[in-house]
């Protein structure tokens, strides 16, 4: 050594600060708590001993094996989902193995809890609970066991794989690496997203009936949203096309309200990027409630108050947005709100909408702070709902805000199968607001809500929370329609090909049509929900695929003109038994939408783009915008504006 | 006998948690210590050190094949606090870090403060592979060998390095005296 460098190493020694007992407790338990997350959700057959220390022991090895084809996307993720969802698969039977690759979406079901926990809800009792959560919600995990299941398919992507299926050990050891390439290291983006490839081609002659349930969740519009704005074409997992395309609302003829609660559109429109093509379009429009006709409400908001809540996006954001929210409300809706975070608290016992000074007050004092304790939160939420619910006649629903995992702290799965299914059977329902990018689980929010017969919001703005708990409350609260699912049968004869765009995660198994007890979307008051095939007739040269050789002779010996037959099932709130709507499709169907259905395209084609779609014949962003501009409308809120805008930036990106 | 850490970090890749809590016991200050050496920030150094406790369970993982534990963290750190100063310069911030003394000066001593203003001018000055260089060699005491390790560098690199911190450190006299 030498002078320079001695002089160095002391003055570096005595400016070192000695170390913060606070900071170092803080630390340690923050590495405490990723670990037990950690822990709680890995799945590896190569530490076979571990598995018996934990709840997720109950899952048998063989459901874990067929689990193993899930991918992971960030390798440093913690991951309880992975382990959710195998619960899910011991507790339903659900789980559909992929017979041949062809990248079909397997079916699925709720059904099978659902027959249990829904069966006799009461037709006029109906909790709504909004859950405001955060990281670890124990209870809510369990809850959502069966549904993630029930939306997915084999490859539903859980995306970290905290400790080591296979996959995830060979990429893990490429850590030190990606750390270094890594610029945002320390805030992992964790996001999850269900792994759906897309809707394959289907020829009619083998396989003319499609099924599937309508979605009315926007999510994943949202969350594209997010993305464009941050500068980044979102991962192709995040994009739902169906959502997209739902995120917007269009002016389909609106029901005369009674007997049948929504109108059914159909309309065959030349197909934007293929011109030996056809697209079906499909506009479903529930009837409009009028804020003064509406019963009144309940309202439970369970909001997560744990440490991670803390980012602008996320608690203030959604204060802001119950804020809004509560202007609207009716002096005969009462309110709730139950937080949790370290404990679980009601803050706010049930008060009278017109109270807003006491439930602002209360909104205000929420602060983010300490990890989480979500069982009890959930409990408490659904106790207060129940509690509401008791002797009147409003609507219960909790309404949870989250901002991802929900996976630490349950003790037994089956205790939760069973509070779960009780919750169902007590009429409260369940929505989710998703708060914050990083580690948003959106295939947890999208199950979640499905199972609590809510649906599933990803709130980014305040702009956003003003759409979805202001202009469209009548929707996110008041059901009109359940179990609705769509069927269509092609006619061979003369349409050879067809592929429905989106609703992947939706898909339905056709023998569950006619199979009450066989869940499905909810449409709520007001709600617009479309649906597109693209169809290829018969002797189009658009045909990708060869007439079989030896294939069946005569097809379609009932020729009669019709493109396909419509049929849809939907259950009204409360009720056991479906009715049945059909109609035969013609090649002229038009309803007559305007501009209506070609809007919808575009959002169509574009969601197909950023999916990677591969048949889109180079059709780009550019000619989706031009066809969203001239289609754009009235658009009285702006939203179609702002999706040709993302357009625009979605180009640029390219 | 104490467990060594390689020890502990096996038992904590498979789940014992009281290992895992030792390990970060016996290793906090040294996260924190190489990543204040590196960032020149309190504030910085002990986000860092909480973000790498709550990322290494993940890590521990990769952990496999490495023959010490010491020298894997050590890795951790650097790699982490260049992702700190990554981040800080996309945001076009104002470096921070060794540039703002102000933090070191509360509650010194004036004639501390003068070799804190020469070492912040010194760290400052200093490129970045330098400065880790520095945090190693001189902050962690380590041989040439261990440092080539830990930044997976040839040992005659570090020598290198630790010359030109040398002549780096003799610029800066001699511009002192020039004054």
């Amino acid at each position: 050594m030498n002078d320079e460098l001695d002089k160095l190493k002391a003055a570096m020694q005595s400016a070192t600060p000695e170390v913060d007992d606070t900071a170092q407790a803080r630390a340690i338990d923050a590495g405490m708590e990723a670990f037990e997350k950690n822990f709680q959700g890995s799945v590896d057959a190569a530490r076979p001993t571990r598995e018996q220390t934990r709840w997720w022991a109950l899952i048998s090895r063989g459901v874990i094996d067929m689990l193993k084809p899930l991918t992971s996307r960030q390798v440093m993720m913690a991951t309880a989902s992975f382990a959710t969802i195998a619960l899910a698969v011991v507790l339903t039977g659900q789980y559909n193995a992929p017979n041949n690759g062809t990248g079909e979406v397997f079916a699925v079901s709720e059904a099978k809890i659902d027959t249990l926990g829904r069966a006799q809800a009461p037709s006029d009792g109906e909790v709504s609970v909004m859950v405001l959560e955060e990281a670890d919600m124990a209870a809510v995990s369990e809850m959502v066991a069966a549904p993630v299941m029930s939306m997915a398919d084999t490859r539903m992507e859980v995306s970290g794989l905290a400790a080591p299926s296979p996959v995830a050990t060979s990429r893990m050891r490429g850590f030190a690496d990606a750390l270094y390439e890594a610029p945002m290291l320390y805030q992992q983006n964790t996001d999850k997203f269900p792994d759906a490839d897309m809707n394959p081609l289907q020829v009619v002659s083998e396989d003319p009936v499609s099924t599937f349930s309508i979605d009315v969740d926007t999510a994943s519009y949202a969350f594209v949203r997010s993305a464009i704005l941050g500068g980044n074409l979102p991962p192709a997992d995040a994009v739902r096309t169906e959502e997209m395309i739902n995120y917007f609302a269009y002016d389909y003829p609106v029901p005369a309200r009674g007997d049948v609660p929504f109108t059914t559109s159909v309309t065959i429109m030349d197909t934007p990027w293929n011109p030996d093509t056809k697209l079906l379009h499909i506009g479903i429009k529930g009837y409009e409630l009028a804020i003064e006709d509406r019963p009144p409400v309940n309202l439970v908001f369970l909001i997560d108050t744990s440490g991670s809540m803390q980012d602008s996006d996320k608690l203030p954001l959604l204060i802001n947005s119950f804020r809004l929210m509560l202007a609207n409300l009716q002096p005969d809706d009462k309110v709730a709100i139950v937080t949790y975070a370290g404990s679980a608290g009601t803050v706010l016992e049930p008060t009278s909408a017109s109270d807003s000074t006491a439930i602002l007050a209360s909104l205000e004092r929420l602060y983010a702070a300490g990890s989480t304790a979500g069982q009890a939160g959930l409990q408490q939420a659904y106790a207060l709902a129940e509690q509401m619910a008791n002797g009147n006649e409003a609507t219960s629903r909790v309404i949870l805000a989250t901002d991802g995992d929900f996976n630490v702290g349950i003790s037994d799965p089956e205790a939760l199968k069973t509070y779960v299914e009780n919750k169902r059977e007590s009429g409260v329902y369940l929505s989710v607001l998703g708060f914050g990018r990083g580690n948003y689980n959106d295939a947890l929010m999208q199950t979640l809500a499905q199972n609590g017969n809510g649906t599933a919001a990803y709130i980014d703005t305040l702009a956003e929370a003003q759409k979805v708990l202001v202009d469209q409350i009548g929707g996110a609260l008041f059901t009109i329609a359940q179990d609705v699912k769509i069927q269509v049968e092609f006619n061979p004869a003369e349409i050879a090909e067809y592929r429905l765009i989106g609703y992947e995660t939706r898909a339905l198994n056709r023998e569950d049509f006619n199979n009450d007890a066989v869940d499905a979307g909810e449409i709520g008051a007001g709600h617009t929900v479309t649906a597109i095939y693209e169809i290829t007739p018969v002797g189009s040269p658009a045909v990708m695929v060869d007439d079989l050789r030896y294939g069946t002779e005569e097809v379609g010996s009932l020729n009669t003109g019709e493109y396909a037959f419509l049929k849809l099932r939907y259950k009204t709130p409360g009720e056991d038994i479906s009715k049945l709507i059909s109609t035969p499709i013609l090649p002229d169907a038009d309803a007559g939408l305007g501009g209506e259905a070609e809007f919808a395209a575009a959002v169509a084609g574009f969601g197909q783009i950023l999916r990677g779609d591969t048949l889109m014949n180079g059709w780009e962003v550019s000619d989706a915008q031009a066809l969203a501009q001239a289609s754009k409308g009235e658009d009285r809120f702006g939203y179609r504006s702002e999706l040709i805008t993302l357009m625009r930036l979605a180009e640029s990106l390219n | 006998m104490e467990t060594s850490n390689e020890k502990l970090a096996e038992l904590a890749a498979n789940g014992d948690e009281a290992a895992f809590r030792s390990l970060l016991q016996r290793h906090y200050a040294i996260i924190f210590r190489v990543g204040f050496r590196v960032l020149g920030n309190r504030e910085d150094a002990e986000d860092l050190a909480q973000d790498i406790c709550a990322a290494l369970p993940k890590k521990l993982a990769s952990f496999k094949g490495h023959a010490r534990f010491t020298t894997w963290l050590h890795q951790i750190v650097i790699n982490g606090a260049r992702d700190v100063i990554r981040r800080k310069q996309s945001a076009r911030r104002k470096a921070s870090g060794w540039g703002e003394t102000e933090v070191l000066r509360r509650d010194e001593a004036a004639e501390t403060k003068a070799e804190l203003d020469w070492l912040s001018n010194a760290m400052t000055t200093m490129p970045q592979d330098l400065r880790e260089t520095v945090a190693l060699v001189l902050g962690e005491d380590m041989t040439h060998g261990q440092a080539a390790e830990v930044l997976d560098l040839s040992e005659g690199t570090i020598s290198w390095r630790m010359s030109e911190v040398k002549k780096h450190l003799r610029e800066i006299a001699r511009k002192e005296e020039m004054l």
